[in-house]
């Protein structure tokens, strides 16, 4: 009869701990999730802003085109990389548009004209601050990876996550440029 | 990414603390206040029992307007309109940036017609918070600048820096009243109260009295001191949370170099909320540091954000040469 109780509080204690883990573990990849979906919608906005800038500046860079043939070329790989649903592409898809919108923007510096536009102007500071809005979110969507992926590799939920489907997430990568960190000298 | 957690539940920590021995003092005056007022009458206990409830009756009461409303207060007193995405799109999209970086929700923005560039937020926690800034920080303030300035307020934020400014900052000013309230009527009935304690007074009622006055000279000051101490560390920290949100330590560095050198006066701004700011409105440069400073010497900052980078730290008289930076 005790043995019996004994056994039967031993299991209690098991299927709480088993629920407690399991419930962490699905808090940790909705958080993911999110911080993805709020990726998404950004680089959705980019995607929306850029043909926008393309023909405000069309007009006034005629001698430029292979930037601006760049730059949509770029957009149509980001998107359709989107559209795939792998993340470590569309990372690398992403960080090339990064790459020619800012050779436009380098572009548009030598066009005093396109600098005294208030269209352009207003384009560009959207563009902008889309831009520091996905690599502010980018770093939540990493750090929530390696929180999850750290805590799925590790015991105890290393022995639950496997049999119930948590599979380790990837990272959003940075461009290579932005991963060099400046060297810190703390002597 | 512990650390900011740790740095809230701490703060929430000193918050109530402080709440607590504020409300503690002011118990201590009202009884004390309420005994002077009641003495010889025979009850000098039952009014000074009568004082303290009044006392922290009136503290507990500024404290929870202060926790509620303080902000529109504070906003309206400094006469900021809020502005929306069209607006202001730089601030509104630099404030956007800074509130994913901090991940809290986005904050109301404010502007203040007021050509010296300047900028504090308030509020009583992440959900109910308002970010302001000068007419003048946005047109002196490159982009960069700007989002080192809006870093350092969102870090005020997430912090629950603001939330402690509002409260403390009341009760603080409530202990002054009283103890205001009390030299005063010690002052004018004092010779009353003396009279009649040659009858039957004890050397007791004296000592009582000369603690009294010693308390409502010292009390005000030594609760401001604390106020200051704490406000100056939160300075420090949201100036380095500010670089670690925006992963960019020259923005800030030159932002409060040129808000600190710039000439134009602040109107708006007062004894009451000159805490608030990224940098103290009514004595920018600093001058030097003392325990009433509301806010550590500029240099002193620039040079903490210096020894992130490892950048040689200023001379004062090398600051201004960050102005001209771009």
């Amino acid at each position: 009869m005790e043995i019996a109780l004994v056994i039967l509080g031993v299991l209690v204690v098991l299927v709480v701990i088993l629920v407690v883990i399991y419930n962490g573990l699905v808090t940790k990849r909705n958080r993911i999730d999110e911080a993805n979906a709020q990726i998404q919608v950004q680089l959705k906005r980019r995607h929306d802003l850029i043909p926008n800038l393309v023909n405000a500046v069309k007009g006034y860079m005629d001698f430029e085109k292979g930037v601006l043939t760049q730059v949509t070329q770029a957009r149509a790989n980001a998107v359709s990389a989107g559209a795939q649903g792998n993340i470590a592409q569309q990372a690398q898809a992403e960080n090339a548009l990064t790459g020619a919108l800012r050779s436009l923007f380098a572009v548009v510096e030598n066009y005093p004209q396109l600098k005294a536009n208030e269209n352009v102007l207003s384009l560009q500071e959207q563009l902008t601050t889309t831009e520091n809005q996905i690599s502010f979110s980018r770093q939540h969507y990493n750090a929530s990876v390696l929180d999850f992926n750290n805590t799925i590799q590790t015991f105890p939920s290393v022995l639950i996550a496997g049999p119930l489907g948590f599979g380790r997430r990837e990272f959003f990568e940075a461009e290579p440029e932005a991963a060099a960190v400046p060297t810190v000298n703390l002597g | 990414m512990t650390t900011f957690y740790s740095e809230q539940a701490a703060n929430r920590r000193n918050s109530i603390f402080l709440v607590l021995v504020v409300i503690g003092v002011l118990a201590i005056f009202g009884f004390l206040i309420g005994y002077v007022i009641g003495f010889g009458s025979g009850n000098e206990v039952a009014f000074g029992v009568g004082a303290t409830m009044i006392a922290v009756a009136i503290g507990t009461l500024s404290a929870l307007g202060a926790y509620y409303s303080g902000d529109k207060l504070v906003l309206a007193t400094s006469n900021a309109r809020e502005v929306g995405q069209q607006d202001a799109p730089e601030l509104y999209n630099v404030v956007t940036e800074m509130a994913i970086a901090a991940n809290v929700p986005m904050p109301k923005v404010y502007i203040i017609d007021e050509g010296s560039p300047n900028a504090f937020a308030t509020g009583r926690d992440p959900e109910h918070s308002s970010i302001a800034v000068t007419t003048g920080l946005l047109n002196k303030l490159d982009r960069e600048e700007l989002q080192g300035v809006i870093g350092h307020e969102m870090s005020h934020v997430r912090n629950y820096d603001i939330r402690f400014a509002l409260v403390v900052g009341v009760l603080v000013g409530s202990i002054a009243l009283l103890a205001q309230f009390f030299l005063h009527y010690t002052f004018w009935f004092g010779g009353g109260s003396r009279g009649r304690k040659s009858e039957g007074g004890g050397g007791f009622a004296i000592v009582l009295f000369i603690i009294a006055i010693v308390m409502a000279i010292l009390a005000p000051i030594f609760s401001a001191m604390v106020q200051m101490a704490v406000s100056r560390q939160r300075e420090y920290l949201a100036d380095a949370s500010s670089v670690a949100l925006t992963r960019n330590p020259h923005g800030l560095q030159r932002a409060l170099a040129k808000i600190s050198a710039d000439p134009d006066p602040f109107e708006a701004a007062n004894g009451a909320t000159q805490h608030l700011f990224i940098v103290n409105p009514l004595k920018k440069l600093g001058g030097g540091r003392n325990l009433f400073s509301t806010h550590p010497p500029i240099v002193d900052r620039i040079n903490r954000l210096r020894l992130l980078t490892g950048d040689a730290p200023l001379d004062p008289s090398q600051v201004q040469s960050l102005t001209g930076l771009h």
